[in-house]
């Protein structure tokens, strides 16, 4: 995919996309062991320098730039320059990888032994798998995959190998490291491992960058690294970090290589091995330390059938055409490259956009399975749950909706719809119960229940939490989908008229407002609002004249969904708000707030006055922080080793009625002023 | 010949020069690259070394490079004859006035087609490939040929009484577009011929200096000089054609930079007559503080500000020996890392030139036919050593070529300074033939253009000065710039993209590009060609390469000149202009 092109009305459904092959078929059919000791020859770049890969740890420290600062660094501190260079070699030695084919082999055949017992299949795209073997010999590549398990650095590697392509090198969190010999058996496989935060260190961040540009600058391996830095607890794709991008695209920039391929990579699970670990996570249950001990107690996963997984190669990106006509190369003509400094205002935002359109390219081509439909439906009916002739039915409606949108649905035509849908509830059997011919949440207790009306305890509560929140989980996956129509549909629920201008200025406050939460490309607005009404009108739900846009009668259905599909969210934004006006005191520290939020909600839930459980998600409560941080309603202010947080209670009180609908969008605006 | 007045000449030596170069090509009528009957490649005419053999390898290099065919030809469409006879040219847009006064001072003119047309262009690609296609476009109105510096005073100031537009004009091997006319001009253009101006006024042999018209050419110069034991060393690629004012005006270098200086270091004193009158120093005092130096106003002023009539440079005793080399290396990386050590040990011989491995198969491409089957049985040894033995690679492999120059003895020491270190770099001194062959290549290189364009096939040089630590990245990235863009825009075959370098500097170096393609498949090759060569020029400034090292800028490179220069150096130059030529009787509009 080359830059994202400014919209233009190309109707999503059109979107071709590759096929896809099941590499466990062969695994099941042919001798694992046979597999783990195959020749393996991979094609390389063509500028790679054989033995390159031995001198990467000496190039790096003998590097001009790790000089630099050393020396920099020595007058700084008066320590001796070799001490400092000590260190860097200690660093380096701590992150380095020790990729070796042997234990690349171990692995290839225990992951065979280990994915055929935990999934029905693995399909790769194998056009996919041509763009970047080509892309490989080229030019130096990086891999992008999402990231939403453990399993997806193993499974790429495992990819890669399979198709017998060079193994990348995998930029890994230090955590990993605790793991005594995992770490270690990581290591030979191609990680590296770099600490969770070192903002200041400036010598760890030398040795850092200029071990990853080494590699690229040489083409020795594809670099892979996750752009959203995390793992997704919600399934939901995370705002990009910058870091690690803006790396591999300075190599291009100062023209050491003539151009670098992104390669983002969409990794789709039908069920995730951490689901329940996961929602106990946003509930406050603390994660585990990542412990080899924890892993092998893991092994009871194995036994149960986390159905298939999709993995797509997208296009990859050429860095040259997408900086064409943004990024001025000059600048960088007048000090010498080694010289570290802060990238430009240009170039960051440069950066920034093609992370949006990375992640966003990763959303695009993520395999979405009929469950995703349905956990979308079963959360908009949790009191009352659905017939199962219903959600059937609404489900093939859904599927027509978001093929219209573009979704890339892996929905069996073959099959009938009842056969589909009865298939999707077993796999997720500990999500829903059905009784009596009706589809619901398993939110414990026996037949069906009320859950606002009866009052249960907190740890019941929480348990149901569970479930709701590994529910949402999969609803998120199909988020991106309708995300943009969504808050076009929200929008003209919360505007005062059916003026077009108003609808707009609800559509960008809402986009404003939630664009900690969702991948929403800062300065993008009116572009979104045109995808948005694009979709919205071409499926016939809104009638648009030239100053006024209005929901159809048959259009209604959708834009009732669109709207509880967001309605969560913004009902979590107005409840974080109303307890920061109501209840926040002025020491309210920043880490207190998660808690503390969290029993508000609690309270409320139980008091009948709140019936999303999902607002008890940690990710929500977050986002929200960040989201009225951004726009000013609170500050931080240090106040010795604590962070207190300062409202402005005048304008989160604004804040929360615009999003209630309750304040015309201006106000809000105004407020802030 | 159909000029209209001659008088007081008595030795045309212009209208010489004329009748003996091609009207549509590079250099000699008489010198030219075919490929005969046999299919074997051969350089006819008298005048090189080169001339009347057989190259039996460029054959197979030319079709398995282009994937050319020598079934394919696409011969200049049109003839001479054609242009002058059957008005393809314009008529002159004559300004009577002035035509009436240069009659009255008696200063030789010419309208007629002929004359005109020859002074219309340079020798970039498309100013040629135009001519053979008997396009034309606007060609000046009127030649002139004024004699002395006096006649170039009386002619400007009659441009000036009678507003008509002045084009300087030398030896015409302008590559920057320089010497089109402006389509937009609607005064009447009068090309002037400095050719006439071409006598070494004197010799002080106590200074070291000549004072010399700035109309004579190169080779006439060096050839002068030595008859009085004498040389500039200035020897730029050009300097069979080009004129000592052209020079000047674009801030030549020459080959041999390194012992004798480039242009501006040459100079003693300039003479240029302007609109404002005439320019020059009071003295020829070897160095001064009397603020910004206002030679470097004229060097590079590209015929904008006036005509350069007269320069005192510095002059050498001719050396006393010379000596051809040549090194190879295992790859280009090495080769560039023994260039930068010779330039940081300051240690450069009187030429120093790195050719990539493309570039390295093209010479070889041009060897000729071994005379005996003992030098060949060398040549077979030399290559085994190489490839077998020393184990290059012959897709690798790159070549320097060296010339020396000095007292022998010190020759003889600087030699081995220069293979010492290029030992240190894996270099393996490859004899004097194949240096001497490559500097041989320099003036021939310019007739294989014509030849490519007989059989479909375009290209193009240009150069460019970086800093060292992007010499590499430069060369790497510019060369599949060139790949990627002529894929990009439907050339057929890939291109030949090459690049040597070509002078070291203390703090960079000079870097030359070669590009060139089949065309055949393409419906606006010239067209196809200058976007490459414009998306090239863009790389090489996005690498921190300069916009040119000594071409000069002319109209080609114009767009870049702001962001080179910043807004304020560029206003500095306008001012410089609109004092010194404010009715813009200097109207080539080249440079700003």
């Amino acid at each position: 995919m080359a830059a994202k092109p400014p919209y233009s009305h190309r109707d999503p459904m059109l979107k071709k996309r590759d096929d896809f092959e099941d590499i466990l078929e062969e695994r099941r059919n042919s001798s694992d062991l046979r597999y783990a000791l195959k020749c393996y020859t991979p094609v390389v770049y063509k500028g790679v320098t054989p033995n390159a890969a031995s001198l990467l740890k000496t190039t790096v420290l003998q590097s001009d730039q790790l000089h630099y600062v050393v020396d920099q660094l020595s007058k700084e501190t008066g320590v001796a320059a070799d001490v400092i260079q000590e260190e860097a070699s200690a660093i380096l030695e701590e992150m380095a990888h020790r990729q070796q084919l042997s234990t690349v082999r171990f692995f290839a055949f225990t992951l065979s032994k280990a994915f055929k017992a935990l999934f029905r299949s693995i399909h790769v795209n194998e056009e996919g798998i041509q763009r970047l073997q080509q892309a490989i010999q080229e030019h130096p590549v990086v891999l992008l995959p999402s990231h939403r398990s453990y399993m997806d650095f193993l499974l790429m590697s495992y990819i890669l190998y399979t198709y017998d392509l060079v193994l990348p090198v995998i930029a890994a969190g230090m955590d990993f490291m605790g793991m005594k010999f995992v770490g270690e058996m990581l290591r030979m496989s191609g990680a590296f491992f770099i600490r969770r935060s070192f903002g200041g260190d400036k010598l760890y961040w030398t040795v850092f960058s200029e071990y990853v540009k080494t590699m690229l600058r040489n083409g020795m391996a594809p670099v892979e690294f996750f752009l959203e830095g995390t793992r997704s607890r919600t399934s939901k794709s995370l705002t990009p970090k910058l870091g690690l991008l803006n790396i591999v695209m300075d190599p291009f920039f100062k023209g050491e290589v003539f151009d670098v391929s992104l390669v983002p990579v969409s990794i789709s699970y039908e069920r995730i091995l951490e689901e329940t670990l996961y929602a106990r996570e946003l509930l406050g249950v603390p994660k585990p330390k990542e412990s080899t001990s924890g892993l092998f107690k893991a092994r009871k996963v194995l036994s149960e059938d986390y159905g298939s997984i999709h993995v797509y190669f997208g296009q990859p990106v050429s860095v040259r055409s997408l900086a064409q006509g943004k990024v001025n190369r000059c600048h960088f003509n007048l000090m010498p490259r080694h010289i570290p400094r802060r990238p430009s205002d240009e170039t960051q935002c440069f950066v920034n956009d093609s992370a949006y359109s990375l992640v966003r390219a990763q959303e695009e081509n993520m395999v979405l399975k009929p469950w995703v439909l349905l956990a979308s439906l079963l959360l908009q009916n949790q009191s009352q749950g659905l017939l199962l002739d219903e959600l059937t039915e609404q489900a093939v409606w859904l599927r027509g909706l978001s093929r219209e949108y573009g979704a890339f649905l892996n929905w069996p035509d073959h099959m009938a719809p009842s056969e589909v849908v009865s298939s999707s509830l077993s796999l997720h059997r500990d999500l829903v119960k059905i009784s009596g011919g009706r589809v619901q949440l398993a939110l414990g207790g026996q037949g069906p229940r009320q859950p606002c009306s009866s009052p249960i305890t907190e740890e019941e509560l929480m348990n149901q939490a569970v479930v709701v929140l590994s529910c949402t989980s999969y609803r998120n996956q199909a988020l991106h989908v309708f995300l943009r129509p969504a808050l076009l549909a929200s929008a003209i629920h919360i505007a005062t008229s059916a003026k077009k201008e108003e609808v707009y200025n609800s559509f960008s406050f809402l986009r404003n407002m939630l664009s900690n939460e969702f991948i929403l490309c800062p300065g993008a607005t009116l572009q979104d609002f045109e995808e948005a009404c694009y979709l919205l009108g071409k499926t016939g739900a809104l009638q648009m004249s030239q100053q006024e846009m209005q929901v159809t009668d048959s259009g209604q259905k959708t834009v009732n969904f669109l709207t509880a599909m967001l309605d969560p969210f913004l009902q979590g934004y107005q409840v974080v708000c109303r307890y920061l006006c109501e209840e926040a005191t002025e020491a309210l520290t920043e880490k207190q707030f998660i808690p503390a939020i969290r029993t508000f909600i609690v309270r409320l839930i139980l008091a009948g006055s709140l019936r999303y459980y999902e607002l008890l998600s940690s990710d929500l409560q977050k986002n929200a922080l960040a989201a009225l941080l951004r726009l000013g309603a609170i500050r931080k202010i240090k106040v010795a080793d604590n962070v207190t947080l300062k409202v402005n209670r005048l304008m989160v009180n604004s804040l929360e009625d615009t999003l209630g609908g309750k304040l015309p969008t201006q106000k809000a605006v105004a407020a802030r002023l | 010949s159909i000029l209209l007045i001659l008088s007081q000449c008595s030795v045309n030596s212009s209208v010489f020069t004329q009748e003996i170069m091609k009207w549509n090509g590079w250099g000699y009528s008489d010198s030219r690259f075919l490929f005969n009957k046999k299919g074997q490649a051969e350089f006819t005419g008298k005048r090189y070394r080169l001339s009347g053999m057989i190259l039996p390898s460029l054959k197979d290099w030319f079709e398995g490079t282009f994937g050319a065919s020598l079934q394919h030809k696409s011969p200049a469409t049109v003839s001479a004859i054609y242009i002058y006879f059957f008005n393809a040219v314009q008529p002159p847009t004559l300004n009577e006035a002035f035509v009436e006064d240069l009659k009255s001072v008696g200063i030789p003119f010419s309208h007629d087609a002929e004359d005109r047309v020859f002074r219309a262009h340079g020798h970039c690609l498309h100013e040629i490939f135009a001519l053979r296609e008997g396009k034309v476009g606007r060609v000046p109105d009127l030649v002139v040929w004024p004699n002395c510096h006096n006649d170039v005073v009386k002619i400007v100031e009659l441009a000036c009484k009678h507003s008509v537009c002045l084009i300087p004009y030398g030896g015409g091997t302008s590559v920057s577009s320089a010497l089109e006319c402006p389509p937009e001009e609607t005064r009447s253009i009068v090309s002037l011929d400095t050719s006439q101006m071409n006598r070494i006024l004197w010799i002080d042999e106590k200074n070291l200096t000549a004072h010399v018209e700035a109309g004579i050419i190169g080779q006439d110069l060096e050839r002068l000089l030595n008859e009085n034991g004498y040389c500039t060393g200035h020897e730029p690629d050009s300097m069979e054609f080009s004129s000592l004012g052209g020079w000047v005006a674009t801030r030549a270098s020459g080959m041999k930079k390194n012992i004798y200086g480039n242009i501006e270091d040459l100079v003693v004193h300039i003479k240029m007559v302007t609109p404002r009158g005439v320019i020059e120093k009071s003295c020829l005092g070897p160095r001064m503080s009397t603020g910004p130096d206002i030679h470097h106003f004229i060097m590079g002023s590209e015929g904008t500000l006036g005509v350069v009539t007269e320069v005192t440079m510095k002059i050498r005793p001719m050396p006393e020996y010379q000596k051809y080399g040549s090194v190879v290396f295992p790859n280009f990386e090495q080769g560039v890392a023994c260039l930068r050590e010779v330039a940081r040990q300051r240690c450069a011989p009187a030429s120093i030139r790195l050719m990539d491995n493309e570039q390295f198969q093209f010479g070889h491409a041009l060897k000729p036919q071994v005379s005996s089957i003992f030098t060949s049985f060398l040549d077979g040894l030399k290559k085994f050593y190489i490839t077998k033995f020393k184990g290059f690679d012959p897709h690798h492999l790159c070549v320097a070529t060296l010339l020396f120059e000095g007292n022998r003895e010190k020759v003889l020491q600087h030699e081995k300074q220069v293979y010492d270190i290029a030992a240190k770099f894996g270099g393996l001194a490859a004899g004097e033939d194949n240096g001497q062959r490559g500097y041989m290549l320099t003036f021939v290189i310019a007739y294989l253009r014509d030849l490519g364009m007989d059989y479909y096939v375009i290209g193009e040089s240009f150069e460019t000065s970086v800093p060292w630590d992007r010499v590499l990245d430069i060369c790497r990235n510019v060369k599949e710039r060139i790949i990627r863009e002529c894929k990009e825009r439907g050339v057929q075959f890939p291109p030949l993209s090459t690049c040597r370098v070509t002078q070291t500097y203390d703090a960079g170096a000079c870097v030359y590009f070669y590009f060139a393609f089949n065309y055949r498949g393409l419906s606006d090759p010239v067209h196809v060609y200058e976007r490459v060569e414009h998306a090239a020029r863009e790389e090489i400034l996005a690498n921190g390469g300069s916009l040119s090292h000594h071409h000069g800028v002319g109209k080609l490179r114009k767009e870049w000149m702001r962001e080179t220069l910043s807004n304020v150096g560029m206003g500095m130059l306008k001012s410089v202009k609109d004092y010194v030529d404010p009715n813009n009787i200097f109207g080539n509009r080249n440079l700003l």
